[in-house]
């Protein structure tokens, strides 16, 4: 057989071989910004939530104004956010207010048991599991796809292609602190 | 009841009723040593692929796709064969091969196009919106946006016995369907471990596989079935004594093998479902720590499971290995057994509080 055959061959291997590197790398960039979509999408809902149910909680609960405002303004801090250093900080204080507000909401059994209030509160406890979970979903994807864009020889492709690596998701100080409840 | 006695959630802050052993907003262990390690064992799941301290789950779904591939192929050339049995029997191998050939891939490509709508209407399930069932619509989307993958369509039976399961050929085209008693006594935290173990039967190819497993081994026992008729049964005298007419002496050992075959292929058929089906209830119960990160949740639930009523009346042979627990057996006893779908369920749980330490 003409060595020529050979080596055509072997550039034909090696072309399908970027071709189908690049598609998967392009599939996984794609997931990946897909998950990042999916956590706006939530974070999104939240903040129509929000208000609903502060309005709908108000009458019962006179005396936790503050912990109600805290909830509205960390709200309205975070929708107009410009920097994402900045809209990450806010969201953060929403979770916090948020969970401040769940906390209190435990100590009033007339308003869990009105089912209003406890349909918004299944919706935000909801959309708050989704914005983790669509946070997790993003860090585990952005771990794989770095990884891919680093590893030989996959990298090669990347290099060649122009991928980049993403960054992963911090949870932001405020989420990991622990809330102080005003204890009466 | 006052704030004092109540548990602050070591990670969310949240404020848990002094009872509780995991936080009722974010669904983390309470205890201060339980969330220390947070790292999960997955080493202590029977055949898992470990790779790096967690399981493969690439690795997974490549095996099951090919698996499901390996399969229609190995059952085409079985059941060709019976087919040749059959055709031998009543006077020409070619034509059963050729029949059985069709029927089979007619029969393939009907069942694995209709297979998940047919065994959702063999259950009584109807599907259910938002608005119907707010908790269980909102903990599929969680889960799925934790898989990544699209939102399946969910479906309830009207039962008492607490029960789950899903179908579908590939993640796009899926749903779950659990039953009224399972939504009535499980907990939040519960009902996500098990939707987190359905979803991750989806997302394996678990479904695609099973799906398969169970319109192939349908074939052999209907083709079985018919072949030990058409040799010892009634009303096929004729082709009985015909075949045996041309029976030469070199012929008989070839007509023993097909008849021990014939004999043995729905047993073959039956073991292989179970076998499949034991081990991937293991992956599917890891697959659903990993996404709900808490195995806690499940692991109650499966408590639950084991001491109540699993039963449900329109479940089938056919059918009981898609569900997160068997729905035949009253008698939860012998479990790890030859003949089980299921792997016993005290394992599972031993696993899932390996994975809690």
């Amino acid at each position: 057989m003409n060595p020529g055959w050979i080596i055509l061959g072997l550039i034909i291997l090696a072309i399908l071989w970027v071709v189908v590197t690049y598609n998967s790398l392009v599939a996984l960039r794609n997931r990946v910004r897909n998950a990042w979509k999916q956590i706006s999408v939530q974070l999104k809902r939240r903040y129509d939530l929000i208000p609903n149910l502060v309005e709908t909680v108000k009458d019962y609960m006179e005396y936790e104004e503050e912990t109600l405002e805290k909830v509205i303004k960390a709200r309205n801090a975070a929708t107009s956010a410009t920097t994402p250093g900045e809209q990450a900080r806010a969201e953060g204080a929403v979770t916090a207010a948020l969970r401040q507000l769940f906390a209190v909401v435990e100590n009033y059994p007339q308003l869990k048991a009105n089912e209003n209030v406890a349909q918004l509160m299944e919706e935000l406890t909801s959309t708050e599991n989704k914005i983790a979970f669509a946070r997790q979903l993003y860090n585990d994807l952005v771990m794989k796809y770095n990884t891919r864009i680093e590893q030989f020889p996959s990298n090669i492709v990347a290099n060649w292609f122009g991928f980049k690596p993403f960054e992963f998701f911090d949870i932001p100080e405020e989420e990991k602190a622990v809330p102080k409840v005003d204890l009466r | 009841m006052s704030l004092e006695d109540r548990i602050p959630c070591p990670h969310c802050g949240f404020l848990n009723k002094p009872d509780a052993e995991y936080c009722e907003l974010c669904q983390k262990p309470l205890k201060k040593q339980a969330s220390k390690s947070k790292r999960i064992n997955f080493a202590a799941i029977p055949g898992a692929p470990v790779k790096h301290g967690r399981i493969d789950f690439y690795q997974v779904i490549s095996k099951n796709k090919r698996n499901t591939f390996l399969l229609v192929t190995l059952f085409v050339i079985l059941f060709a064969s019976v087919g040749a049995a059959i055709g031998y029997l009543n006077g020409s191998y070619e034509t059963g091969i050729i029949i059985s050939t069709v029927i089979a891939i007619v029969w393939v490509t009907v069942s694995l196009l209709f297979g998940d709508k047919i065994s959702l209407k063999f259950m009584n399930a109807h599907k259910i919106s938002h608005d119907d069932e707010p908790r269980l619509f909102n903990v599929v989307e969680e889960m799925s946006i934790a898989a990544g993958i699209p939102m399946p369509e969910i479906y309830v039976i009207e039962s008492d016995g607490m029960n789950a399961f899903s179908v579908g050929f590939k993640p796009e085209k899926s749903a779950i369907a659990v039953t009224r008693g399972l939504l009535k006594n499980l907990t939040r935290e519960e009902l996500q471990g098990v939707i987190g173990h359905e979803i991750s039967h989806i997302r394996f190819y678990d479904t695609r596989l099973m799906v398969t497993i169970s319109v192939l081994a349908g074939i052999i026992v209907i083709f079985s079935d018919v072949a030990l008729r058409s040799y010892f049964g009634f009303g096929r005298r004729r082709y009985y004594r015909r075949s045996r007419e041309r029976t030469g002496e070199g012929n008989i050992l070839i007509l023993v093998l097909m008849i021990i075959f014939i004999a043995v292929s729905p047993v073959i058929a039956t073991i292989l479902q179970m076998a499949i089906s034991r081990k991937r209830e293991y992956l599917a119960d890891a697959g659903s720590v990993e996404l709900t990160r808490n195995p806690a949740g499940l692991r109650k639930a499966l408590e639950k499971l084991k001491n109540g009523n699993v039963y449900i009346d329109t479940a089938s042979r056919g059918n009981q290995h898609l569900f997160i627990v068997n729905p035949l057996k009253a008698d939860r006893d012998i479990r790890d057994t030859l003949f089980e779908t299921h792997p016993p369920i005290d394992k599972r749980i031993e696993i899932l509080r390996a994975m809690e330490a």
